[in-house]
């Protein structure tokens, strides 16, 4: 579904990105791992059209959308969650939600696309009227992926969307990542959280400082040492 | 009494012409962060073309209305178009200088067409001279229609900014340019339709403004530009309800100062309340003291 081939990515002098490749398939959840500044958030930025690559190609279902508006990704079927949550904080939870529709045709779906985000994330209904600031940490976080999913995604960036969360909200978030993938739609998830981001992930990459070092399936890479020592706390 | 119910009557039509003016600054700001100081002269812009469509073409008010307003959002677009798209990703001194340039520019190639005199607006004739007495407070019918024609266009602007997708756009990408974008937003296009937005309503200023008080010249457009800059700072910057109170304050504020005899302090009382508010609450009335964005 997604390719990314010897992607370059500067910002000014530094060299965030130094040639990485990836690949998604069609319906799996594929998880970036790695420390802070390693580049997971410009990996997502970059094939989501924010941030141009230096070089590089950026394959969707094999065609070329590497000089591509962002805009045109969108309606391609790539929604981002980002970092940061970033809901408009003064426009209503279903104004947020409906934005998140804002490019698609299919006007008579999109009700049956808001229950469907309400059924996975019941509090979300009952703040609808309510400005997205004034929803807390992790109602925004699931805000953010409740919008990106009314885009009706073939490909969903989720970036850390457990960050800031207490525990009993991580295993809630990751159970309805794991369904959202589970009714059809590709993940790639980039996570801090690296033992939560492994055991629901179908393959993982690790990035470090700009380059993959390591990728296997999930639960490779949990067996391997330097992960464990790394990223897993031992 | 009378005498302040007067000012008040007098201090909300031209808070009118400041509130319409303040509204395209403060959208601007919204959404590109920058002062466009270009937007006095599209008003003045407006006040001519108002001139031109009533003496040349003997139109009436409302079609004179409708093609200021339609001409000026032209303008407002081809200026974003070269003068501050190509700036996009720039120094924020950069086009604040470019908009000082374009503003110039303006002023002085309408004068190189129309000279630098002051021109009249066309005596005004039948219900338009009427006058409405309640005790010793005189409203005219000039007043009245600023009055009436801003409170359509704010309510017509409100209904643009909340319910149309359009509108909806705009709010976002002055929330969150990156996050609109991954909305799938087109950020030019949304950035075009604020300046036409702020454009149309600066040009209906300017032809009410020529109604109203009848002189027109080509640097009109530099003083109300200013005022309504502080309008929009009093109000909360980037903040449209705000823009309309703080039009209004200052249009009220400006008339009480002169009509108790201190005429020649109404410009410095205006600028006086510009760094009061810096001073005392810099986000303006309506606006909350958020932090800065990371
Ligand atoms: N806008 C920018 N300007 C300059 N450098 C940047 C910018 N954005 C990112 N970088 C740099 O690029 C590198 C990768 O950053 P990135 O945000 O992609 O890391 P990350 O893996 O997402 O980190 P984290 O886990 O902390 O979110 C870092 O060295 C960072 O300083
Ligand atoms: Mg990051």
């Amino acid at each position: 579904m997604l390719e990314i081939k010897n992607m370059n990515v500067h910002f000014g002098v530094i060299h965030a990105l130094k040639g990485i490749s990836l690949t998604v398939n069609d319906g799996e959840i594929v998880t970036l791992i790695g420390a802070n500044g390693a580049g997971k958030t410009t990996t997502l930025r970059t094939i989501s059209g924010l941030k141009k690559p230096t070089d590089g190609e950026i394959l969707l279902n094999g065609r070329d959308i590497t000089h591509t508006t962002a805009q045109e990704r969108v309606k391609m079927g790539i929604s981002h969650a980002p970092e940061g949550r970033r809901v408009f904080s003064t426009m209503t939870v279903l104004e947020n939600l409906e934005l998140g529709a804002y490019l698609r045709k299919d006007k008579e779906n999109i009700p049956k696309d808001l229950k469907m985000v309400y059924e996975h994330f019941p509090i979300l209904y009952d703040r609808r009227k309510q400005a997205a600031g004034t929803l807390s940490g992790g109602e925004q976080q699931m805000l953010a992926i409740g919008r990106a999913l009314m885009g009706r995604p073939q490909i969903l960036f989720l970036d850390e969307p457990s960050m800031g969360l207490a525990p009993l909200l991580v295993q809630e978030i990751f159970s309805i990542i794991r369904n959202i993938n589970s009714t059809g739609t590709t993940i790639l998830l980039v996570e801090q959280n690296a033992s939560m981001a492994l055991q629901i992930a179908h393959r993982a990459y690790v990035l470090e400082t700009g380059s993959i070092t390591l990728s296997g399936t999930g639960a490779e890479l949990m067996q391997s040492d330097d992960i464990r020592k790394a990223y897993l706390g031992g | 009494m009378e005498q302040l119910i007067q000012q008040v009557v007098n201090g909300i039509s031209l808070g009118s012409i400041y509130a319409l003016i303040a509204l395209g600054y403060t959208m601007v700001y919204g959404i590109i962060k920058l002062i466009n100081f270009a937007h006095g002269d599209i008003y003045m812009l407006g006040a001519y073309i108002g001139y031109f469509c009533m003496t040349t073409l003997h139109l009436g008010f409302l079609p004179s209305l409708l093609i200021a307003m339609v001409l000026c959002t032209l303008v407002g677009i081809t200026i974003e178009k070269i003068a501050y798209k190509p700036l996009r990703n720039a120094a924020r001194i950069a086009v604040l200088i470019t908009a000082i340039g374009v503003s110039l520019f303006i002023e002085y190639g309408t004068m190189f067409f129309v000279g630098a005199g002051v021109r009249s607006y066309p005596a005004m004739t039948g219900l338009m001279v009427q006058k409405i007495s309640l005790g010793s407070t005189v409203i005219t019918m000039q007043q009245i229609l600023i009055v009436a024609v801003t409170v359509v266009l704010m309510t017509i602007l409100q209904f643009i900014v909340k319910k149309t997708r359009i509108g909806k756009a705009m709010r976002a990408v002055s929330l969150d340019n990156d996050a609109a974008q991954l909305m799938g937003i087109n950020v030019d296009t949304t950035i075009s339709f604020t300046f036409a937005l702020g454009s149309a309503l600066a040009g209906a200023a300017g032809i009410l403004v020529g109604v109203y008080y009848n002189s027109i010249n080509p640097l009109m457009g530099i003083m109300p530009g200013l005022k309504a800059f502080v309008a929009a700072v009093l109000g909360g910057i980037g903040i449209i309800p705000g823009a309309m109170i703080g039009g209004y304050l200052i249009g009220i504020v400006e008339v009480f100062v002169s009509g108790y005899g201190y005429s020649m302090y109404r410009d410095a009382v205006v600028f006086a309340i510009l760094i009061l508010i810096l001073i005392i609450k810099p986000a303006g009335i309506m606006g909350r003291n958020t932090r800065e964005k990371v």
